[in-house]
């Protein structure tokens, strides 16, 4: 690491820097630094009464049936919540997430039961459509220095033209497609529960990213782009290389998205899936992943994709319009996103 | 005295580490540069001052790579360089500390202390799955810290943004020790920072000094220049107006030159 290896340590000036270290701290801003350092600690905790209020609300909500059920309604949305995530970890936003993955999912159908490409090769087109239109975001965003907001809002009315215009508005069933695209919506037995593929799919990609952001000097320099971008450029990290590859990792997570979101619905509609950008949005802001960037896990936005799951089947069960739902996500945000402010003043 | 001293002086003459000829650098029509030279020794602490717009800025961006110098000669241990990114005068063992820092404050003491050139772990798990050695890095970052006597600082897995000031110049500044083989660049190191801290980071530039390592110091304030510096370069209008040391001349001399009021 160094080159002067043979010069001693100096001892002087460590008294006073001793002194800097007295623990300042009141009981309430050691629960903020705890927080501070775990971001899915929040959200866990929050997932973790929402189960046990619903659970004591209604007795049908804490069946294994209804569990799976809450699993397999938040696949899509899950895996959305990972490209959000990366993207919004670099202090970027991506509302044009749920456009690229029912574009994806589209092309995907249409090929495969319109022209009679095989499945997989299908597929992998419809991971050329993902990664296509984030290298687009991308490219817009690193070469003309235009804000993530901006970009992705035009092109997701981009994307939302080009399905309908590719489609004709027409929705493909899953029973005249291959048995591989439908196949992450089939669901096998563990036991009394029953799992669906599309489920351990997103799993798989959850702990893809977790260990790629947390184990990789890719993932550190993720976090360091969103946190400072001029000290990242000025500590030697390619900003732009970064945050291209950030969003071309986000078009194929998307596409991924794509074939569960097909096997989920067991169709290809080009008319879904416009609440899902803000969702996956709700979905990372509530898992304690910070707008501002540069501070956030993906598990963080699994539990927020479950929490908004929990509270959705759970308020239904208990009877309630789903107004109220829309209505208690409303309140979930703000009162992350109040959290979020909170955690991030952490000053010693 | 260190091997590195021993090396550079021992019987010959002293050779410069780094050596600046006829810098020139235009902004339109704005004269950045006009003709700075300039020559650092092993082990010295050679500070830069200079008024507002004199070219203290402009004269270490381009000795750093920040900057391309219109034209000039700039020689790094005797061998001619043209440093076109600051990466490239990385490469050549020229660390700068950036006046705004450049740490990453959500990103723990050892991360920041590594990034940019994080070590992967060895084996397929580093070279196949790409994995970090974060371990190793942490346990080499104390060895870092301890080595420049910042001692307490020993829980590498704090927040940079947790720290204070004076602290997070110190990471700032071992960082730059750590991998700054030839030379360490401070960019008004002590300007955000209280009487106390600005002494620890003073203390920190003596102790890069001690071991061998030049230091290039650019303030505005006299009392810390003249605590610490060998020598000390002028900039005035552009140019240098002259090259003295704390004992041939008074801090009141210094300010003179610097306004122009008095020649050295």
């Amino acid at each position: 690491m160094t080159q002067q290896q043979t010069a001693g340590p100096p001892a002087t000036g460590s008294a006073d820097l001793a002194e800097e270290f007295l623990d300042r701290q009141t009981p309430l801003s050691r629960v903020r630094n705890v927080l501070h350092r775990y971001p899915a600690l929040s959200p866990a905790i929050v997932l973790l009464i929402a189960v046990v209020v619903f659970g004591l609300l209604n007795d049908r909500f804490l069946r294994v049936e209804n569990l799976s059920l809450i699993t397999q309604q938040v696949s899509v949305v899950g895996t959305l919540a990972i490209a959000q995530t990366l993207i919004i970890l670099t202090a970027g936003i991506d509302l044009s997430v749920g456009a690229v993955m029912i574009l994806a999912s589209m092309v995907v159908a249409q090929i495969s039961v319109g022209s009679g490409m095989p499945a997989p090769l299908a597929l992998l087109i419809g991971l050329v459509v993902g990664l296509g239109a984030g290298a687009l975001n991308g490219f817009l965003v690193t070469r003309f220095r235009l804000p993530p907001f901006i970009v992705t809002l035009g092109t997701l009315n981009i994307f939302i033209a080009l399905t309908l215009l590719y489609s004709g508005g027409s929705t493909v069933r899953g029973s005249s497609m291959p048995d591989l695209l439908t196949w992450m919506g089939s669901t096998f037995p563990v036991g009394q529960v029953r799992i669906s593929t599309g489920v351990v799919m997103m799993l798989l990609l959850y702990v893809a990213m977790a260990f790629i952001l947390g184990k990789t000097a890719w993932g550190r320099h993720v976090y360091a782009v969103g946190d400072d971008k001029e000290a990242a450029r000025l500590a030697g990290i390619p900003v732009n290389r970064v945050l291209m590859s950030v969003y071309l990792a986000a078009g194929a997570i998307l596409a991924v998205g794509a074939w569960i979101q097909i096997g989920r619905t067991n169709a290809a509609s080009p008319n879904g899936g416009v609440d899902l950008n803000l969702d996956s949005i709700t979905a990372v802001v509530i898992g304690g992943t910070s707008l501002f960037g540069g501070r956030g896990s993906v598990w963080g936005s699994l539990l927020g994709a479950l929490i908004v799951g929990v509270f959705r089947n759970g308020l239904s069960l208990a009877g309630l319009d789903v107004l109220y739902q829309t209505l208690a996500v409303g309140v979930l945000i703000i009162v992350a996103v109040s959290i979020d402010q909170w955690i991030r003043k952490v000053k010693s | 005295m260190t091997a590195a001293d021993l090396e550079s002086t021992g019987t010959k003459v002293r050779q410069p580490i780094m050596q600046a000829r006829n810098l020139v650098k235009t902004f339109g029509k704005v004269v950045g540069l006009d003709g700075v030279s300039l020559d650092l020794y092993p082990g010295e602490v050679l500070a830069i001052i200079g008024d507002n717009g004199a070219g203290k800025s402009t004269l270490i961006k381009c000795l750093t790579g920040a900057e391309i110098p219109d034209s000039g000669e700039l020689t790094v241990s005797g061998q001619s360089v043209h440093f076109k990114r600051p990466q490239d005068a990385r490469a050549h063992g020229i660390e700068t500390v950036y006046q705004n820092l450049a740490v990453s404050p959500a990103l723990d003491v050892a991360s920041n202390l590594f990034l940019g050139r994080e070590e992967r772990l060895p084996g397929p798990l580093g070279t196949i799955f790409r994995m970090l050695d974060t371990k190793g890095m942490r346990r080499k970052a104390k060895e870092e810290l301890t080595r420049l006597g910042i001692s307490t600082l020993q829980d590498v897995t704090v927040p940079v943004e947790n720290l204070s000031g004076g602290q997070r110049q110190a990471v700032a500044v071992a960082r730059a020790a750590a991998f700054g083989s030839k030379v360490v660049v401070l960019d008004e190191p002590t300007a955000a920072l209280g009487v106390r801290e600005s002494n620890q980071v003073l203390q920190l530039v003596r102790d890069l000094r001690d071991r061998g390592l030049p230091v290039i110091l650019i303030s505005h304030n006299m009392p810390h220049v003249f605590d610490v510096a060998d020598r000390i370069h002028i900039q005035r209008l552009g140019k240098c107006a002259a090259t003295i040391t704390p004992e041939s001349h008074t801090m009141t001399d210094a300010v003179a030159i610097m306004t122009g009021a008095a020649t050295a």
